[in-house]
């Protein structure tokens, strides 16, 4: 078969593989069925009403949310400054930092999580939604600093200094002429990290308790002990959010951009 | 000079241990427009930053207008820059870039909008003050960085290269465009350029660097018919440059005497092609190359001296590949050169 005829095929397939799962979750959910099945039995909204009723998702959607937001601001507050250095000055161990920086996205999650556990909770009776914060702000980093850097990368470092010239102090100029150019670039970074953190599951398994919860890995401890559509049902929420949030993103930011 | 409004005193600039510019003496006077001129490497851009204050000096001092700023910050001295790239604020308007620094001033109102106004309209962009840069032409950008910098009033105005990007129509225009302005404003300016044809048209004054240091400084038409040295001479389109020894030309082919005696103290003689005389003389050379340039002719000689470029009238009959002819190097009309190498 010729390329030609061969790519929508594999394509198509493609499509299947990548939007197959997320459509069957969709039709699980709207199941009037009484068991997470597929094909679903029935129709109706029950489940998706149910998700809203139970308390310990609005508990652990809420923790999600704070770790989300502020992991994410706080690795923007870090890594901003620190991809402003990579980009602008040449420093001794700078290849070093970029890796280093890099790490949590190499390293599998579930080796940090037991590392923080480990070392920080257990030794020192770490509070665990501030073990939780740091380590949801060590994930995100990563994206921040590279996104970050990207745009920095598009940036002409002579308008700071004409800035300068122009009566600006260095950090007035960082504010005045750097800050407005990269903020696509930053609003990418905090969706990006938003989206990682939120969908964190093996760093959070190991420093969830009773009582401290991200959203994910309460879905997973529903799920073994009910097997009912409502976990469908939020699966497609939780999606139809993060779709949303990319389109916006998309629609006006020209997020591809950045990513 | 007593006179002197810039300053710069056994300044030495370096970026970590390499030293780019080493005791550097220069004095400009207020008005001037001087040129800094060489090729890459020289130093000259270098000495620029350091007058803007974005570089620190490892050694010496440098004075405008009565005070010392060599350790004055670059956003208190009242140092324009106009950047070889432009340097304008991509997410800001023409009519925003050009208020940037008189807001940093504290000005507002009336005040501010006139004199941003006046900025945009005398660079001849009053249409285009709504735009961003990325909606304006490499040639109209530039002006607005020539607005930008030119409503702070400074006291020196530097210039990166300010022809080079631009094609040869605007060119013209522009350098049109900075007479005007210094005419208009007496404001002191310096710019930095490699193309000597650049220097020539536009300074009153040219210094030219090399590896760090000042070669030599003078008027235009001092720099194109006096060159100092060598280099100079080279840079300013002297294509025959021999070094003397004894009074005789050191050449490939040895020592070769000349039919008058060579200046007293001179280290080298230079010949433009122009200055070649061909048909006769005590010389004999065989044409390798020849091109038309519509008035003149030029020829590529090969000779005892080694190779020999000559220009002459085109109207005159030409000379065959190949063939031999007289020419002579007329010590009169050559220029002598303090320094060799």
């Amino acid at each position: 078969m010729s390329i030609r005829l061969l790519s929508p095929v594999v394509l198509f397939l493609l499509l299947v593989f990548l939007i197959g799962p997320f459509l069957i979750i969709i039709a699980a959910s709207l199941s009037a069925g009484d068991t997470l099945a597929f094909p679903p039995q029935g129709l109706s909204l029950r489940w998706v009403a149910k998700v809203f009723t139970i308390d310990s998702f609005r508990d652990s959607f809420a923790m999600s949310m704070f770790l989300a937001v502020f992991g994410t601001l706080a690795a923007l507050i870090l890594g901003i400054p620190a991809a402003y250095a990579l980009a602008r000055y040449r420093l001794p161990g700078s290849e070093t930092v970029r890796t280093v920086v890099s790490l949590p996205i190499i390293v599998p999650g579930i080796i940090v999580g037991l590392a923080l556990l480990r070392y920080l909770v257990v030794p020192f009776g770490f509070n665990i939604t501030l073990a939780l914060f740091f380590a949801h702000t060590a994930l995100v980093l990563p994206y921040a600093v590279r996104v970050v850097s990207a745009s920095l990368g598009n940036l002409r470092s002579d308008i700071e200094e004409a800035a300068v010239l122009l009566g600006s102090s260095r950090l007035g100029a960082f504010f005045r002429v750097v800050m407005p150019n990269i903020r696509g670039g930053i609003l990418a970074a905090f969706i990006l990290g938003f989206v990682t953190s939120f969908n964190q599951v093996p760093v959070s398994l190991f420093l969830s308790g009773p009582g401290v919860r991200t959203l994910p890995i309460d879905m997973l401890g529903y799920m073994e002990t009910t097997y009912d559509p409502s976990i469908a049902a939020l699966s497609a929420l939780l999606a139809f959010l993060s779709i949303g949030i990319v389109f916006l993103a998309e629609r006006f930011l020209g997020f591809s951009r950045y990513v | 000079m007593s006179d002197a409004y810039l300053q710069l005193d056994k300044l030495t600039l370096a970026y970590g241990d390499t030293v780019a510019v080493k005791d550097l003496d220069l004095s400009i006077t207020r008005g001037e427009l001087v040129a800094l001129l060489g090729p890459s490497g020289c130093g000259k851009t270098t000495t620029m930053r350091a007058i803007a204050g974005l570089l620190n000096p490892a050694s010496g001092r440098i004075n405008l207008d009565g005070a010392d700023i060599t350790r004055v910050s670059a956003n208190k001295r009242a140092v324009g820059l106009v950047f070889q790239s432009y340097a304008l604020f991509p997410h800001l308007t023409v009519y925003e870039n050009v208020a940037f620094g008189l807001r940093l001033k504290g000005l507002r109102g009336d005040d501010l909008d006139g004199k941003v106004n006046a900025g945009i309209k005398s660079v001849g962009l009053a249409k285009f003050a709504g735009r961003k840069p990325g909606e304006l032409s490499g040639g109209q950008q530039q002006r607005v960085a020539l607005a930008r910098s030119m409503v702070m009033e400074p006291k020196v105005l530097l210039l990166d290269e300010p022809l080079s990007n631009l094609d040869a129509r605007l060119r013209l225009e522009m350098r049109a465009e900075l007479q005007r302005v210094q005419k208009e404003t007496g404001v002191t300016m310096i710019f930095v350029t490699h193309d000597q044809a650049e220097a020539l048209a536009l300074a009153d004054r040219i210094i030219v660097m090399l590896n760090g240091g000042i070669e030599q400084i003078g008027t235009p038409e001092d720099i194109y018919n006096k060159p100092v040295s060598s280099f100079v001479a080279d840079f300013v389109g002297f294509e025959n440059v021999f070094a003397l020894k004894d009074g005789k030309l050191a050449t490939p082919g040895g020592a070769v005497a000349l039919s008058t005696v060579a200046p007293d103290g001179a280290a080298g003689l230079a010949w433009r092609p122009r200055a070649v005389i061909l048909g006769s003389g005590p010389f004999q050379g065989t044409v390798r190359g020849t091109s038309f340039a519509g008035n003149s002719r030029e020829y590529l000689l090969d000779s005892s001296l080694g190779p020999i470029k000559a220009e002459v009238d085109a109207a005159l009959p030409q000379h065959e590949l190949g063939s031999s002819i007289a020419f002579d190097l007329p010590v009169a009309a050559s220029a002598s050169l303090k320094r060799f190498g």
